[in-house]
């Protein structure tokens, strides 16, 4: 936590993998500053190749969104009052018309993983501490995790880029993770807007901190970690001022295998009856 | 993504604004601006859109008919229909075992990684079912249609033909069930996923697929000359059960979740694809004209199987249909 220096969970060594706890990932926009230092140092980092410049004229966000090549994405909403629901702060309503939220976007690591239920090459593995990893040396690139992911999160590079072909998302640093090291974005983060931790600190973390900013006059700041759909919970979760959909974050996300059932009943209907009626044409026919 | 804009570019836009009051076009959106707002974050998907291209589509086509042929040829030989049982048989062998394989091999992003997918099988994963059905398919298909073809011609004699000829009746067997699966399966694909437009029509999907790919296969063997009886009760079935396919998915509306279906030029696509391989090919078949209404069929089961990929990509690329399916 900001103000433990070096002894924060964001910058002391640590033996999760190892020990096999869970971790997680807590952001929080209510401190984060925009510095895109998370995206940057995830880049760095991880070797992600540059996917070209556009200016988006969207707010400071010329990123736009997740990606093959885009792991970390730091959010700019421009939010009216009326939407964001404000009424402490230093101006009055008629001074300050809308409020700047940043938040840092990135893989959920979801409890039920869409991605991982998805691959069929079994490339989406679960890791020693529950994140969910691709092993790019496996994956095929059929891109079926593409559609399967209910966040939008995990996509196929495309070529001319490095190691095109493939399907890559946040490796929540596990690669820094086995030799005790914080994940890149958290390490760098200068406001500790984001956190890394044991998933269950953190969740306390989340809760207490929604509660101070509420008693602070900001009504609406919630929790984003959907532990009531079939996803069960994400690992890296997300405070939010308002709804989630302002965030172009689902506000029911579902991990796509809950439709298996009703879509293989169909399946084998459909066989049975096609057997059936080509049976009684050719029986009838003879 | 939309091309560089320069300073110049955005004074213009800056000067539009000031004017107008308003600013159509993507990224001068301001939220609270003077500029209208767009749903979810800057318009920006929310799910991401399938990053297949023409092999998919052109995949679900060619395994629908192989597989749905397999069972033709199941039918025909229990009935005593040998020609057509070998007609449909090199069908399956073909379409299922060279062609199918080849697009979806041609579809991955690291081609020369295919035998990836059969490191592990996954139930849970159509995908990998999709990879085991096909390979049992092509491994049942293609014995069958040489065990046929050498039983037909009475190459071996005696017991060695007729047990030839039991090889063929289990292999023919085997390709029909696997068959099936194989012509609807990928109405699963695509129905379990993450796109509001596929998981909300998952129950039509394998239906329309299966049947589809039915309807297709006793159109290619009557275009190859097999008019037998057999085949057009077939086809009436086929374009019955896709008519009423019609009328479910124009009652059956979700509104914003689902417009892919009913808007745009996906829409379109469905539309004309369902009424080729529906209402019209029933009313050609109706009125005898069998060869039109087989070429009816079997361009409708195209475009609607294209129609359906293009409902993906806008369905996923459009953040108020995930909004919506998701309130529903």
């Amino acid at each position: 936590m900001i103000g433990e220096g070096l002894q924060s969970t964001n910058q002391r060594k640590h033996s999760y993998v190892k020990d096999h706890v869970e971790v997680g990932f807590f952001t929080d926009p209510t401190v984060c500053i925009g510095c895109k230092a998370c995206e940057v140092a995830c880049k760095e980092w991880n070797e992600v190749p540059d996917d070209g410049f556009t200016w988006s004229g969207n707010s400071y966000d010329n990123t736009g969104h997740l990606g093959a090549s885009t792991w970390r994405h730091v959010m700019f909403l421009e939010q009216d009052r009326a939407k964001g629901n404000q009424v402490a702060g230093p101006m009055s309503l008629d001074q300050d018309p809308f409020r700047w939220v940043f938040l840092s976007d990135v893989c959920k690591h979801c409890e039920e993983a869409g991605c991982l239920e998805a691959c069929p090459t079994g490339s989406i593995v679960r890791t020693e501490t529950s994140t969910v990893f691709v092993q790019d040396d496996v994956c095929n690139g059929c891109g079926y995790c593409v559609v399967s992911c209910p966040f939008g999160v995990i996509d196929r590079r495309p070529s001319p880029l490095p190691d095109a072909g493939g399907a890559f998302k946040c490796t929540f640093c596990y690669d820094r993770q086995k030799s005790g090291l914080v994940p890149a974005c958290a390490k760098v983060c200068p406001t500790e807007s984001i956190v890394f931790g044991r998933l269950d600190d953190l969740r306390a973390q989340g809760a207490k901190r929604v509660q101070q900013l509420q008693e602070a006059g900001y009504s609406d700041a919630q929790l984003y970690d959907p532990t009531e759909t079939s996803v069960g919970g994400i690992h890296a979760f997300f405070l939010i001022l308002g709804e989630p959909e302002a965030y172009g974050l689902p506000p029911e996300p579902q991990v796509p295998t809950i439709y298996l059932k009703s879509a293989w009943t169909a399946a084998f209907a459909t066989a049975i009856a096609s057997i059936i009626a080509t049976l009684v044409a050719f029986a009838f026919s003879s | 993504m939309d091309a560089p804009a320069s300073e110049k570019r955005l004074e213009q836009l800056r000067e539009k604004a000031w004017q107008e009051g308003v600013v159509p076009g993507r990224g001068v959106d301001v939220i609270g601006g003077p500029i209208p707002r767009k749903p979810g974050y800057y318009g920006e998907p929310v799910v991401k859109p399938p990053v297949w291209t023409w092999e998919v589509p052109l995949y679900f086509f060619f395994g629908g008919i192989a597989g749905m042929s397999a069972v033709i040829a199941l039918g025909a030989i229990l009935f005593h229909h040998i020609d057509v049982a070998r007609a449909a048989m090199w069908l399956a062998a073909i379409a299922g075992a060279i062609i199918s394989p080849i697009l979806l091999i041609m579809d991955l992003g690291r081609p020369h990684l295919f035998l990836n997918m059969l490191r592990v099988f996954k139930h849970r994963s159509a995908m990998s079912m999709g990879a085991w059905i096909l390979t049992a398919f092509g491994a049942c298909a293609v014995p069958g249609l040489i065990a046929l073809e050498l039983h037909a011609h009475q190459i071996f004699p005696g017991t060695l033909d007729q047990l030839l000829s039991f090889a063929a009746g289990i292999f023919i067997f085997g390709a029909a069930i696997f068959g099936t699966l194989l012509a609807t399966y990928t109405g699963v694909l695509i129905g379990a996923t993450a796109i509001p437009a596929w998981f909300l029509h998952r129950t039509l999907l394998p239906i329309h697929f299966g049947t589809a790919g039915l309807g297709s296969a006793a159109a290619v063997l009557e275009l190859f000359g097999h008019r037998i009886s057999a085949l057009n009760f077939l086809g009436f079935y086929a374009a019955g059960i896709e008519t009423a396919l019609l009328i479910w998915l124009s009652v059956d509306k979700h509104g914003a979740a689902d417009r892919a279906i009913h808007e745009h030029s996906s829409g379109w696509l469905i539309r004309i694809g369902e009424i080729l391989n529906g209402p019209l090919a029933l009313i050609l078949r109706f009125f005898g004209l069998v060869p039109f209404a087989a070429v009816s069929f079997l361009i409708g089961a195209l475009v609607s199987r294209f129609g359906w990929i293009a409902v993906g990509k806008v369905s996923g690329s459009d953040p108020e249909s995930v909004f919506a399916a998701e309130r529903y």
